[in-house]
């Protein structure tokens, strides 16, 4: 049962002379943003996923459940993602086969992430993602709500909002001007949206499909994809290529 | 128990189907110092009779820590016990460091029956001489679980294990069901009292019994598993003999005895007298 046996203990252990391990990303999804509100966690993202600077996949879901108490989002390379999944499913498989009244909370999850990605780490085998972990569980003082994230690199906090990617530059800033203990669901996803447009517009590798998800004591809900209204009608906009220099 | 030709090792089956040598290491237990555990929906109290070798020694150590949720009391081989508890503390420490939360006190107790099941299905190996009243706390409330010899392991409300373990046990099943509800003050007195039942005449004093609790408060904070002081310990059981030698003014005794102990015990008329003799 204990989950610290990454995939990279599979692969050869043996690597020999002049051969690397550090990859590079090839489909990769940008930004997650997440926040706590009144009843518990919301988290968004787009559902896109890029192959180096093309838009390849548009209907990508980057938001999963975990357990009963919980919700991932990973931006960076996908696949690495899927194979997170994986484990995360053997082990709330096999927390859930002992049917005993314990179950994985979010707190629990996020430890056994940050394990995993600090392991790959230092073997210099990374899983190319920065994770977000977010919950809703009841504790001894009453329902707790929990966010936190890892990266690549091992490095992991809790806080009350999280975004990664681009929306650490775009999102954060707005998110710590703005947000409030208890907001409501409303009021998080117009937070939320808020977010995501300035990450639409700025983000190139972003698009406009978006997931929300939100988990609470009832459970994990992710809702369908959908758009945001744009404005382009700037009028820097129109005739760009009045004033340019020179022509054919 | 006498010899026969099928229990020169743990791997020869009787014609009646008993591994004869598990049997044996059962033994072991009755032969060691009485244990007590019982629990009630949020604390947990083990209590041991302390043996010493002789008047020179110091008495064996049978309750140990394991974790901050969860601790020991054995009754049997102490040394096999010792390596066993090691094996607890190594489980809950490698749990808490992957997952930063409290190993579920039942996942703890199948462990550990594994590890004696093991024992019993190999021909180099002998069972562990030694059986655990394992008592925990987690999300599910306080737990208590009794690991033999033979890898069974079984929850108990209330159970007692060594040698004269039956006269507490007798003691534990006259009021075993009332204690989900019981403070952990009532837990205590209760569990020196079934000590008490194993010294068969003896004085219970602080210095022949070992008391340990673990629990949760109404707030919701956890008190860890840690021993209760031998001061405190005397001060209980005198509080309980001076209840037991003034049956007439039980109550007057009781709650004024009961206002100087620490904790919350609230119900002063719904306890029951402590000693039924």
């Amino acid at each position: 049962m204990d989950g610290s046996h990454a995939s990279g203990s599979k692969v050869a252990a043996a690597d020999g002379p002049g051969t690397q391990r550090t990859q590079y990303p090839y489909v990769t999804g940008t930004s997650i943003i997440a926040l706590k509100y009144k009843d518990g966690v919301i988290m968004a993202s787009d559902t896109g996923a890029s192959y180096g600077s093309t838009l390849r996949y548009k209907s990508v879901e980057r938001i999963k459940a975990v357990g009963k108490h919980s919700l991932i989002g990973a931006s960076g390379e996908y696949s690495d993602f899927q194979e997170i999944l994986r484990y995360l499913d053997e082990l709330t498989l096999s927390d859930h086969m002992w049917d005993d009244g314990n179950s994985l909370g979010p707190k629990e999850i996020h430890s056994y992430l940050t394990r995993v990605m600090y392991n790959r780490r230092n073997k210099f085998d990374p899983l190319w993602n920065s994770l977000v972990l977010g919950g809703v569980k009841k504790g001894p003082k009453g329902e707790e709500k929990y966010l936190g994230m890892v990266n690549m690199i091992g490095t992991h906090f809790e806080e009350n909002h999280i975004a990664t990617g681009f929306g650490n530059h775009l999102a954060i800033p707005i998110l710590r001007a703005e947000w409030r203990e208890d907001m409501t669901f409303e009021e998080a996803v117009k937070l939320v949206e808020k977010c995501l447009l300035v990450l639409l517009y700025r983000d190139r590798s972003s698009i406009n499909k978006f997931q929300i998800a939100k988990i609470t004591t009832e459970g994990a809900t992710i809702y369908p994809p959908y758009s945001l209204k744009t404005y382009w009608g700037f009028s820097a906009f129109e005739n760009p290529s009045q004033g340019a220099v020179g022509s054919w | 128990m006498f010899r026969n030709q099928y229990d020169t090792d743990v791997t020869t089956w009787s014609p009646a189907g008993r591994l004869f040598q598990v049997e044996y290491a059962m033994e072991a237990v009755k032969q060691g110092s009485a244990c007590v555990g019982l629990r009630s929906r949020t604390h947990a109290v083990l209590a041991a009779a302390n043996k010493a070798a002789s008047e020179l020694s110091s008495h064996q150590r049978k309750v140990f820590r394991v974790a901050d949720h969860a601790g020991v009391a054995l009754a049997g081989l102490t040394a096999d016990g010792r390596v066993l508890s090691r094996f607890l503390r190594s489980e809950c420490i490698n749990h808490a460091f992957v997952y930063d939360a409290p190993l579920p006190v039942s996942r703890l107790a199948l462990r550990l029956a594994d590890k004696a099941q093991v024992c019993t299905q190999r021909s180099w190996k002998r069972p562990y001489g030694v059986g655990l009243l394992v008592a925990g706390l987690d999300e599910s409330g306080a737990h208590l679980y009794y690991n033999c010899p033979s890898g069974n392991y079984f929850e108990y409300q209330a159970f007692a294990i060594g040698s004269r373990s039956q006269a507490a046990k007798t003691f534990l099943e006259r009021r075993f069901e009332g204690y989900n509800d019981y403070t952990p003050d009532q837990l205590i007195k209760d569990a020196l009292s079934a000590i008490k039942e194993t010294l068969q005449g003896e004085k219970l004093t602080s210095s022949n019994c070992t008391v340990a609790i673990v629990g949760r408060k109404d707030d919701g904070t956890v008190e860890p598993f840690e021993m209760i002081d031998a001061k405190r310990i005397q001060e209980i059981i005198d509080s309980m003999e001076a209840t037991e030698e003034a049956p007439a003014s039980a109550a007057e005794a009781e709650s004024s005895s009961m206002q100087e102990d620490k904790g919350t015990d609230a119900g002063t008329g719904t306890d029951a007298a402590p000693m039924d003799i």
